[in-house]
């Protein structure tokens, strides 16, 4: 056994929770305090100098903390919460992270275990409520068993495709004695997290790819999880092949690159999404077929052979039949790949998507950065940020047109920059997972992209700022609109905009409250001046934006339609 | 075309872990026909035994969501023809009339039926058999008054399989490798 840590003298379980999280490198945990955890709270009061603790102002608010400091670090998130309503306030944040791959190891406390199904004070099922959104939970009833259920934790969460795993501590546990014993989880029999790619296949993926006229690589998050930038840089290099990027996979491709094709699905660019029913090979890495990225699925792709690179074996054939599939780690997998690649000139199909680049500019792109509009435009917002940060911030956005547009607009040169809520799409993600990639990279300039309704779903959260001085930077987008709902509206139900329209409060106000500086801008001259004091400011900052009411985001590849459908106007 | 599939799931012995498993059908709108759950000829692994009726690419996506439950050592889904499916079933008839009538006799003989227990008030008899088999008797049974009528889940042997024991002691070697591999890295 490897990194065994032994004590002689009995600790108490919640002290074991502490050592259990410092020999995994914990140094940061973002939580609320109740009755069931207060043992365990009690034992990290010692150890304050070395585990940093946030305290959030609502458990879902800890959750996504944890998931934008596990997003830009790469290293898993730890959330504490007591029983009954903080571990279910855990649910939507869990339930993101599960979708959107991100390890998360969840400590709730949970009534004394001879209480355990009598409905006591607190007591909720909390393994039941959290089984269908976690990679794996336990509930834990004797103080002996904490070390070895946090190291499967841990090992579980962080490893082959990660994901959320929970551990319920009942109260005696965490008040019960044991000789601390501690050893990393290398391995579980029952699991296998790192298959590696069948060589055959990779000879096949070769074969196909050097044989195609128009091969075409989707990049998704499993390419930054896997930290395979490099490799797929090198290997879309070589073969001379475009590459496209999925909402989650956005930044893992230099966005500047002349092999870069764009951002695909229902609100990317146009060149990649009518090319995907054009190009003859499709090899998708670490990406799984979202119906935002398909669109029809009947409609996909039809033409292409499919190689599908992918750690996790259920998502093969899942949503798109894959002709040669290499399950393994994208990294691992793109370096068996490369020596077999031959070097190819493919400037006809790579102008096929220079010429389509050329007509989204000319139709959504070149309006969108400089409009003529009364007010401003979200697009030339983002546009404007981009410029003012030269595409070097860490950039975490909510959920709505904003997100979109921001996906649009915003070229993330670094790895790992952009941190979204797609596969949920969570409104009240992005200002709780602002602060955490801030507590993460605390020199990186984090800037919270939000609409005017998802800021309010986790408004509460500028208190964690204020008391814990974290330097979030906030962009509030405001249409006074929940505006992809209006859009929505707008184009499919003869605008009939109910109940979408949004009576604001006075944001500034609200953050001076807090402690948090902040302006307001209504005009274009005033906007580069207002984000470069924004984005300068040492401290929080909130920058409010007016914006149009009633933008929409274009191009558009509306429900059951084809990706090649795709409208831009 | 949606048919029978046996699903087989070899697991480690985990609380909660068959609610792991049914929620993924439940998710999916898929109805369990039948369940059970018994120990393995080998200690401290579970066996279930699904029943279900769907489209071979159902089943396929099923086995591939079972199978990623991290103590699920395997699942394999197999067609009728690849399985031997027993279950009991038990009736219980009012004894009244019966003792001398032929052609219960003949009833409970032809069907491979035995009698578990009579009493003044009723005779229970037991059938082992598959799912046809078991349904015919009822039937069968129906004329001389079924006051009660259960059966199990079926179990299931299937026909093309590597014993446990060989499939536990190749993950082993194999989980071997993959940390070989993690550690070098
Ligand atoms: C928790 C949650 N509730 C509802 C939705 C549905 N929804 C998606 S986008 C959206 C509107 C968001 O409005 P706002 O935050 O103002 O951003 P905008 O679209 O205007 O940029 C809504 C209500 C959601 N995604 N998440």
């Amino acid at each position: 056994m490897k990194n065994n840590t032994k004590y002689n003298t009995e600790i108490t379980g919640a002290e074991a929770v502490i050592l259990s999280l410092l020999e995994e490198n914990v140094t940061d945990i973002f939580g609320y305090p109740g009755g069931a955890i207060m043992p365990i709270y009690d034992a990290l009061y010692d150890y304050s100098k070395k585990l940093n603790h946030y305290l959030v102002r609502h458990e879902q608010g800890a959750t996504h903390a944890a998931q934008g400091y596990s997003r830009v670090s790469g290293k898993p998130g730890v959330v504490f919460a007591t029983s009954g309503p903080g571990a279910t306030n855990l649910v939507t944040g869990i339930a993101d992270a599960q979708i959107d791959s991100t390890p998360l190891v969840c400590i709730t406390g949970q009534v004394a275990s001879h209480l355990l199904g009598t409905d006591a004070f607190q007591e909720t099922d909390v393994l039941g409520i959290t089984m269908p959104v976690t990679k794996w939970n336990i509930q834990v009833t004797k103080a002996e068993d904490i070390p070895s259920a946090l190291a499967k934790a841990f090992y579980i969460a962080t490893s082959g495709r990660p994901g959320p795993v929970l551990v319920d501590i009942t109260k005696d546990a965490q008040f019960g004695k044991m000789i601390y014993n501690y050893s990393k989880c290398e391995n579980i029999r029952s699991y296998f997290p790192n298959p590696i790619a069948n060589f055959e296949e990779v000879e096949n993926a070769a074969a196909l790819i050097n044989n195609s006229l128009r091969p075409f690589i989707l990049c998704g998050h499993g390419v930054l999880l896997s930290g395979a930038e490099k490799q797929l840089l090198e290997f879309a290099e070589k073969s001379n092949i475009p590459v496209a990027s999925t909402l989650l996979g956005l930044s893992a491709f230099p966005p500047e690159h002349e092999l870069y094709a764009g951002y695909l699905g229902m609100h990317g660019n146009y060149g990649p999404n009518i090319l995907t029913n054009e190009c003859d090979v499709l090899i998708a890495v670490g990406m799984r077929f979202d119906d935002r990225v398909t669109g029809n699925v009947s409609k996909y792709a039809k033409q292409a052979k499919v190689i599908h690179l992918e750690i996790d074996k259920s998502e093969i054939n899942k949503i798109i039949h894959a002709d040669v599939a290499l399950i393994g780690d994208a990294k691992k997998t793109l370096e068996l790949l490369m020596p077999l690649l031959l070097t190819k000139n493919r400037n006809k199909w790579l102008q096929r998507f220079k010429s389509c680049n050329e007509i989204e500019n000319e139709k959504v792109i070149e309006s969108a950065r400089n409009p003529n509009t009364e007010k401003l435009l979200m697009s030339e917002v983002i546009d404007k940020l981009n410029i003012v940060s030269k595409g070097n911030a860490i950039v975490v956005t909510d959920v709505g047109q904003h997100q979109m547009i921001t996906a649009r607009y915003y070229k993330s040169n670094i790895p790992n920059n952009f941190v979204t809520s797609g596969g949920l799409g969570t409104m009240g993600f992005g200002l709780p997972a602002a602060i955490g990639a801030k507590v993460a990279k605390p020199n990186c300039e984090v800037v919270a992209v939000l609409g005017d309704g998802g800021f309010q779903m986790t408004i509460q959260e500028l208190g964690t700022i204020m008391q814990s001085n974290i330097a979030v930077k906030i962009l509030i987008l405001n249409n006074n609109f929940l505006g992809m709902v209006r859009q929505w509206q707008q184009l499919f139900f003869d605008r009939r905009y109910s109940f979408t329209e949004m009576k604001n409060p006075d944001f500034i106000t609200i953050a001076k409250g807090y402690g948090i500086k902040g302006q307001k801008v209504t005009d274009r001259e005033n906007l580069v001046e207002a984000l470069t004091t924004f984005y300068n400011s040492q401290e929080s900052y909130l920058l409010e934006v007016v914006v149009e009411n009633e933008e929409n985001v274009f191009p558009m590849v509306t429900t059951g339609a084809s990706v090649s459908e795709i409208i831009l106007e | 075309m949606k048919t029978k599939h046996t699903i087989s799931i070899f697991t480690e012995d985990r609380i909660g872990l068959l609610n792991r498993i049914t929620i993924i059908f439940t998710r999916r709108h898929i109805n369990i026909e039948s369940i059970t759950a018994s120990v393995t000829e080998v200690k401290g692994i579970y066996r279930y035994t699904i029943i279900v009726y769907v489209t071979k690419e159902v089943v396929e996506k099923l086995i591939g969501q079972i199978d990623k439950q991290i103590e699920v050592l395997k699942a394999f889904s197999h067609i009728s023809a690849d399985v031997i499916c027993r279950e009991i079933a038990l009736y219980k008839i009012p004894t009244k009339g019966l003792k001398e009538n032929e052609l219960f006799s003949r009833t409970i003989n032809e069907n491979h039926a035995t009698i578990l227990s009579i009493s003044g008030e009723y005779i229970v008899v037991e059938k082992t058999g598959d799912e046809q088999e078991i349904t015919k008797l009822f039937y069968e049974l129906e004329k001389f008054g079924v006051l009660e009528f259960v059966r199990s889940g079926k179990v299931a042997i299937t026909k093309p399989m590597k014993t446990l024991s060989a499939y536990l002691k190749e993950i082993e070697n194999n989980s071997n490798k993959t940390i070989k591999h993690f550690n070098n890295n």
